[in-house]
């Protein structure tokens, strides 16, 4: 008698794509890591302790007492209007000006990179994205079995140089990518952002080879110094004014637009969209009749609710100022706790800070060595579909407080040391090179490597 | 059937392998409840204790694998508590779980197992072990298998090609363990021979399906491996491996059921590689499988298993 839990009854059911790539090390490790006596640096949350209930009572009082019936009811498939404006209020404050018309609301932001790959990819097609990318675009690129190829990336982005070398390879193979999937602003997991130029070259090769781009934008609001640059979507013409006579904004030709208010509001909400050239986002609505019908109506209303209650800014704002505070913990404590070997990337916003250790120490087994110590990251072979990225780790600041960050800085560094020592023991010298043409390396800036170098 | 009994199966906890001792542990419950006992799943963790005195079990099922549950911690605080518990005891699990005494046990029975030298972080840090590794790389040959003396998985065995391997693949070994060994490897056809009431069960073998990428992650993984059973063995060697087996289930004092990995090499030689006193029982998993082919159901070998328990009761 086998039970219901019995995989093996049902095995030989499971399609091809429901292979998953992450090594069952990383995935035994992972499982440790949710218990509550464990630091973990190693989740994407934001803080949402922070948001006041007086607004949230607020806010479902008054969907209770305006638009009961409406909340519970099924939407339309593309989302709500009065959704939609909020989502062009959120845009235009990254000074893209858009029109409702070219926007599907969806089920969080993660929604979005489904539809897109479900929309695009047949088996085989391939996908252009970063080395290292978003953990949670690689189950779905496999899911849709894309044939990921990852560019490489530096302390400006993704090596926009090293793409175009990998479209000519392509091209050579007579293969063309479905489309480019890119985090340009305070990237997941790197933390660095792509440099103005490389996002004017992106759009122009998008355009010289008609290409489609994923611009997925969780943190552009989310900077916690220097100066906004321009989306992608707006350097492809995305907003503006149409010809005379036509009332709408241009959608941008190449560029897809992923938004979400998971990190301006919370990720509770499940609310994200999606912004496309007209023919791409018919086909992304069938898709998402076919997925789920529509975004849930009840977290459209609360967006609407809360935007009508007050400036959305402020709290935007407020989160932005603890998190700065958060990096700035997470960056003196990796300065104070990690081995010069280590480098780390100074993201400007965002929630992750990317470190790379030296090539002998293998992240997911140091994350075994870490978890002795109640402590947790994201090995960096999750952002990778290649097996590249085994010396690097994602470290997240926004979801713990500086106590958390500081001590659990302390032992990560702890035991990255004690590796770092234990390999020149063994070799008699402590090497720091790397494997020639190996690892992507966001660099530290200039700045920070000779202040690491003067140890201060 | 039996009496029903009131059963607490011990799963999850902290150790690397919770996520298999969870899928074992909930199979182990499905089976009770078939069986009619009455199941009290616990993930173990700081308060095992309170809720063990709260449940009050007539046993405890231990369905956990590596550090806490397979290394005779648990079993200790069972004989405390005074509740009968599945599997081996204190003293077997601690021999079973440390690779290195093992070892050193089968050497002095004569029981075949590659040949292995074994360091703490101290030998090397305080010690100046390094300087004899050239030494050992000699005595053992390339490849050379690094592996944590007390990790129960795959987790953190690498093989070392070359000895420019040698040092990372201690670090990652040592990630897991204080204590690390380097042990010949040895080609060949794995093996696995499970015992149950100290009665080998035919012999299963993990074939790689493919061999270029076969790694020691790929036994764990459904379409990586597959597995034989019984395995179509030489004659006489069905024989010589369960008689191996059982010798080192019995050097080692196991109870009621275990599983011994097994090499075979391209001479017809067979070496022990390790003994599990928890084996896991998932889906996937070996123990299960032989006993299937012994014509015992997964239902009966969890009844088994809890009669073996209950009659080392002591009175």
């Amino acid at each position: 008698v086998s039970g219901s839990r019995d995989l093996e009854r049902y095995a030989g059911l499971f399609a091809a794509r429901t292979k998953v790539m992450k090594s069952s090390a990383m995935r035994d490790l992972m499982a440790v890591t949710a218990r509550p006596e464990v630091i973990s640096l190693a989740g994407g949350l934001p803080d949402t302790s922070s948001f006041p209930p007086d607004t949230f009572a607020a806010v479902a009082q008054r969907i209770a007492a305006e638009s009961c019936a409406e909340a519970l009811q099924y939407g339309p498939t593309e989302g709500l209007a009065e959704t939609k404006d909020c989502i062009a209020q959120v845009m235009a404050g990254e000074g893209m000006h858009v029109d409702p018309e070219d926007m599907i609301v969806t089920t969080g932001g993660q929604q979005v990179i489904d539809l897109v790959a479900k929309t695009l990819i047949d088996p085989g097609d391939v996908v252009i994205a970063e080395g290292p990318t978003y953990p949670g675009a690689v189950p779905v690129f496999c899911a849709y079995e894309a044939d990921v190829v990852q560019i490489e990336m530096d302390g400006a982005g993704m090596r926009v140089d090293l793409l175009e070398q990998a479209l000519e390879r392509l091209d050579r193979e007579g293969r063309t990518p479905k489309f480019i999937y890119t985090v340009p602003t305070f990237q997941n997991p790197a933390g660095v952002t792509m440099s103005l130029a490389r996002r004017r070259r992106l759009v122009e090769i998008a355009h010289e080879r008609e290409l489609l781009v994923l611009e997925d934008n969780p943190y552009g609001l989310l900077r916690y110094e220097g100066e906004p640059l321009p989306p992608l979507y707006k350097l492809d013409g995305g907003g503006s004014a149409q010809a005379p006579g036509s009332a709408g904004r241009a959608a941008a030709e190449f560029v897809m637009y992923l938004g979400t208010f998971s990190k301006i509001l919370s990720p509770g909400i499940r609310l994200g969209w999606v912004v496309a050239p007209p023919p791409v986002l018919d086909k992304i609505n069938l898709g998402k009749q076919g997925t789920d019908l529509c975004t849930s109506t009840l977290s459209q209303l609360m967006v609407k609710a809360y935007f009508e209650r007050g400036r959305w800014q402020d709290y935007v704002e407020s989160l932005t100022d603890s998190y700065r505070i958060r990096r700035d913990t997470m960056l003196d404590a990796l300065a104070e706790h990690f081995p010069p070997q280590a480098e780390w990337t100074r993201p400007a916003g965002g929630l992750f800070i990317w470190a790379t250790l030296p090539d002998f120490i293998d992240t997911t087994d140091l994350l075994a060595r870490a978890l002795r110590e109640n402590v947790a990251f994201v090995p960096g072979e999750a952002a990778f579909l290649d097996g590249r990225g085994r010396s690097s780790m994602r470290l997240n600041f926004s979801g713990s407080d500086e106590d958390g960050i500081r001590e659990g800085i302390r032992r990560i560094g702890e035991v990255v040391t004690e590796q770092v020592q234990l390999y020149g023991t063994l070799t008699g010298e402590l090497r720091v090179e790397r494997v020639p043409g190996g690892e992507v390396v966001p660099m530290p800036t200039p700045a920070e490597r000779e202040r690491r170098a003067r140890g201060t | 059937m039996n009496a029903s009994r009131r059963v607490a199966v011990l799963k999850g906890g902290r150790s690397l392998e919770r996520q298999v001792s969870l899928r074992s542990g909930a199979r182990v419950e499905d089976a009770l409840g078939r069986l009619g006992h009455e199941v009290v799943p616990i993930d173990v963790g700081a308060d095992l204790i309170a809720r063990l005195r709260e449940a009050e079990p007539e046993l405890a099922f231990i369905a956990m694998h590596g550090r806490d549950g397979e290394d005779g911690t648990v079993q200790e605080l069972l004989e405390i508590l005074g509740i009968p518990y599945t599997g081996s005891g204190v003293l077997a699990c601690s021999r079973s779980i440390d690779k290195v005494l093992a070892k050193h046990l089968m050497l002095e029975a004569g029981i075949p197992t590659p040949d292995f030298f074994a360091f703490n972080e101290t030998a090397f840090r305080e010690l100046g072990a390094a300087d004899a590794l050239t030494a050992i790389e000699e005595r053992l040959e390339f490849p050379i298998v690094v592996k944590p003396s007390a990790q129960g998985s795959a987790l953190g065995i690498r093989f070392a090609r070359s000895p420019a391997d040698v040092p990372a693949a201690l670090v990652a070994a040592f990630s897991y363990d204080s204590r690390v060994l380097l042990e010949r490897h040895v080609a060949g056809r794995d093996l696995a021979v499970s015992i149950l009431d100290d009665e080998p069960l035919p012999v299963v073998e993990a074939v790689p399906r493919d061999d270029e990428f076969y790694d020691f992650e790929a036994r764990y993984e459904i379409g990586r491996t597959d597995f034989v059973c019984p395995a179509d063995l030489p004659a006489g060697l069905t024989e010589a491996a369960h008689e191996l087996a059982l010798r080192t289930y019995r050097l080692l004092g196991c109870s009621a059921f275990a599983r011994v990995d097994l090499m075979l090499d391209a001479h017809g030689e067979l070496t022990i590689l390790e003994a599990n006193a928890i084996p896991g029982l998932t889906e996937t998993s070996l123990l299960p499988q032989a006993a299937e082919a012994a014509g015992i159901s997964f239902d009966g070998l969890i009844e088994r298993i809890l009669e073996l328990a209950l009659a080392r009761q002591p009175a």
